[in-house]
């Protein structure tokens, strides 16, 4: 799976104008207009739709990162109640992005509006722009198999298959054709296991069922079969929320070493987590994303009210 | 103090009530043990005597005169001993092995049901020479009871010492067959379509009423349907197994459907969910997690839907079924009956010794539901899985 590569400067405004008439986005209904498209990308709050600035305090030597999922005016609607009000997001490259917010207020849905998940619910209506690597995710031309390989996903509740560790690994990679059945396949499995830290405790015993493992472990065995298919996209959903403290420390610093090679975009409503995990924070509300910068700005310095009311626990 | 008593009263009287109930379901419980208890002692005790048979040792002269009239066959003393239906046979003994003509052969041959009967200790119409005569030979142990082979190698017959179940047992498995062989399929796949690819709108939700409701329809309205589809409309052979399965076919897709949709549900859906995240799409979701999972419980619900079709008599009696048959049908398309057609048949007719080979029919018929039954739930006990 190769992914392609954004080789072009993610701020400039001649790009994204070039893009978005070739980014029309057909919407599920087939209805609705777009309404990302016509808005001039200065209106929105400022800190909203710019990528964070990476340039204030301590980390003003590191190098910007390219926006890998960039979110335009995004609305969704359950029927006819709406959960998302015109989300502007921009999540860069191969670093960890934290979603935080009370529950409820639409983490889960936005999260799952990436990888096209809100598809199968029969009743949503989405409108907006939502690029990966420029192109948007909601085209026409999109093939939702071939999106959901390059987007992984790991959920609150560890589900592996009711099958072996070994094709709980294997499974995705074989339906996507991208290994053959035998040696191959056997060291991708184990490399995916590795960089999931499962391979040392379950090397063994690859026959045994996925689900005979610790929930921790389960976690990691989910995450080893999203990353066999190479993934440029991990979404993880509350990954460690049914996990007890040590399992979930295991889980974190496995985000930390995976953090160099995708781009994981981590819901969690436990502030400590997102300030250890993750380089970048967006804080939702009631569908709508109040700020999004540095980590260490939201937690020290935010430019809302609200957010602030929110990390210091005031509500949510 | 005084709320205190109070609270011990009520208490205690909680308690009382508490018994009480537990002591009417108890005895619900033994009443309904009671009646499975005395319906089966009875229905062991009328049937058990039509497993075994008399036979009765005589010598056969195969000669020309037996050729032509075989009753000539036996001895005359022996001749209202021995089954008629034996005689019948004796021409064809030679025809299929020409080396036994001319001579004379003792062997043990099927006694006539007066005989049995009278062994039995049950009415018997012998005449009281005839009834000697039998003592006699059982002294001399050349009346031996024997395991009635005739009940399961032979089909229905006028002669009750040589009815047997065979004709009905093959026509239960030919009509399944053709039950299972169509409500299967169309059942899954009805039910994988409606759960797993359907969207929720008014047209599914119709369809899914009417499957509820066509559940409850009852039975003898599809032996209708079947006659003026398959039989008058399609023109499928009266009688036959293929009329009968159909039939029986659309009785049973509903339940089938049903009880499919009940398994898929129990998938949780963080299994489609983990599928569709690695980026399988709804058929590989379906075959690859969804059905395997879900396999054990449709099974089972298709055994006990095919069980259900199984005992099944009304709609059949519509399509011919209810029918003599002599010999087991070769194919779907032959006069066939089905075993309770067949203890329905014995059950009516007029001779006494019809009335064991009923209790018999009505022991084969429970112990191959009981199996079956017995498998569906194995099967759920085997593979239950809890989430
Ligand atoms: N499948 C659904 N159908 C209808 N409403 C939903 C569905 N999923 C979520 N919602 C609603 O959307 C809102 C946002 O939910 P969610 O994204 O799960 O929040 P979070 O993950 O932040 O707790 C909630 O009000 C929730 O009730
Ligand atoms: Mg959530």
């Amino acid at each position: 799976m190769q992914m392609p590569q954004p080789n072009d400067n993610p701020g400039d405004p001649e790009g994204v104008v070039a893009r978005s008439s070739m980014g029309a986005a057909e919407l599920r209904e087939g209805s609705d207009t777009v309404e990302g498209e016509d808005r001039p990308q200065s209106t929105p709050a400022p800190g909203v739709t710019r990528a964070p600035e990476v340039g204030g305090g301590s980390e003003a030597a590191e190098p910007t990162h390219p926006t890998k999922v960039d979110v335009r005016g995004l609305s969704l609607w359950y029927g006819d109640t709406q959960a998302l009000f015109d989300v502007s997001l921009r999540i860069p490259e191969k670093d960890v992005t934290a979603l935080i917010g009370p529950s409820g207020c639409g983490k889960s849905t936005f999260l799952r509006c990436i990888n096209r998940m809100n598809d199968l619910i029969s009743a949503v209506t989405i409108r907006g722009q939502l690029l990966l690597d420029e192109a948007d995710v909601y085209g026409s031309e999109v093939d939702v198999v071939q999106l959901r390989s390059r987007v992984g996903m790991v959920f609150q509740q560890p589900n592996p298959f009711p099958k072996s560790i070994y094709e709980n690994v294997a499974y995705a990679p074989r339906i996507h054709g991208l290994a053959k059945k035998g040696a191959e396949m056997d060291e991708l499995v184990e490399t995916s296991l590795r960089k999931a830290g499962l391979w040392k405790e379950v090397s063994d015993r690859l026959s045994m069922p996925g689900t005979a493992l610790s929930g921790g472990q389960q976690q990691r065995l989910c995450i080893a079969r999203a990353i066999a298919v190479n993934p440029d996209v991990i979404l993880m959903d509350e990954p460690a929320s049914a996990l007890d403290p040590v399992a979930t420390a295991t889980i974190e610093e496995l985000i930390d070493e995976l953090r160099s090679n995708y781009t994981i975009i981590i819901v969690t409503h436990n502030m400590q987590q997102a300030a250890r995990v993750a380089r970048y924070t967006a804080f939702f509300h009631l569908g709508e994303v109040i700020e999004f910068d540095d980590t260490d700005t939201i937690f020290t310095n935010p430019s809302q009210k609200r957010t602030e009311d929110y990390i210091t626990g005031r509500f949510g | 103090m005084a709320a205190n008593l109070q609270a011990e009263k009520r208490i205690r009287q909680r308690y009382r009530r508490e018994q009480r109930f537990k002591a009417l379901c108890i005895g619900a419980i033994t009443l309904a043990i009671l009646f499975i208890f005395v319906f089966f002692a009875d229905i062991i005790q009328r049937g058990y005597t039509a497993f075994y048979q008399a036979q009765i040792q005589v010598e056969v002269t195969y000669d020309e005169r037996s050729l032509e009239i075989p009753a000539a066959a036996v001895s005359e003393e022996v001749r209202p001993l021995v089954s008629r239906g034996f005689l019948r046979q004796v021409p064809g003994h030679v025809q299929s092995d020409p080396d036994l003509k001319g001579r004379t052969v003792t062997r043990w041959v099927t006694a006539d049901t007066g005989v049995n009967q009278y062994l039995k200790d049950a009415h018997t119409g012998l005449s009281p020479q005839e009834k000697a005569t039998v003592d006699k030979l059982h002294e001399a142990g050349r009346i031996e009871f024997a395991f009635n082979t005739n009940f399961f190698t032979r089909g229905d017959s006028k002669m009750p010492e040589m009815a047997g179940i065979k004709s009905a047992v093959v026509g239960t498995i030919l009509t399944l067959a053709v039950t299972m062989a169509v409500a299967f399929p169309l059942g899954l796949m009805s039910a994988v379509y409606l759960e797993e690819f359907a969207t929720d709108n008014r047209f599914t939700r119709f369809i899914e009423v009417n499957i509820n409701n066509l559940a409850a329809v009852p039975s003898i309205l599809y032996g209708l349907l079947g006659l003026a589809i398959f039989i008058n409309f399609l023109g499928v052979p009266r009688s036959s197994a293929l009329a009968g399965g159909l039939t029986l076919a659309l009785m049973t897709l509903p339940i089938i459907i049903i009880s499919t949709r009940a398994a898929l549900r129990a998938v949780p859906d963080s299994i489609r969910e983990g599928a569709f995240g690695v980026g399988a799409s709804r058929l590989q979701m379906v075959t690859h997690h969804v059905l395997p999972l879900s396999l054990p419980g449709i099974l089972t619900g298709s055994i006990i839907g095919m069980a259900q079709a199984m005992g099944e008599t009304a709609p059949l009696l519509l399509v011919g079924m209810m029918a003599f048959i002599p010999s087991a049908p070769d194919g779907v398309t032959e006069p066939a009956t089905v075993l309770p057609a067949q203890i329905f048949t014995w059950a009516s007719m007029p001779q006494r010794a019809f009335d064991e080979l009923t209790a018999a029919g009505i022991l084969v018929l429970l112990a191959v539901l009981l199996t079956l039954n017995a498998t569906a739930v194995l099967l759920r006990k085997r593979f239950e899985r809890r989430w």
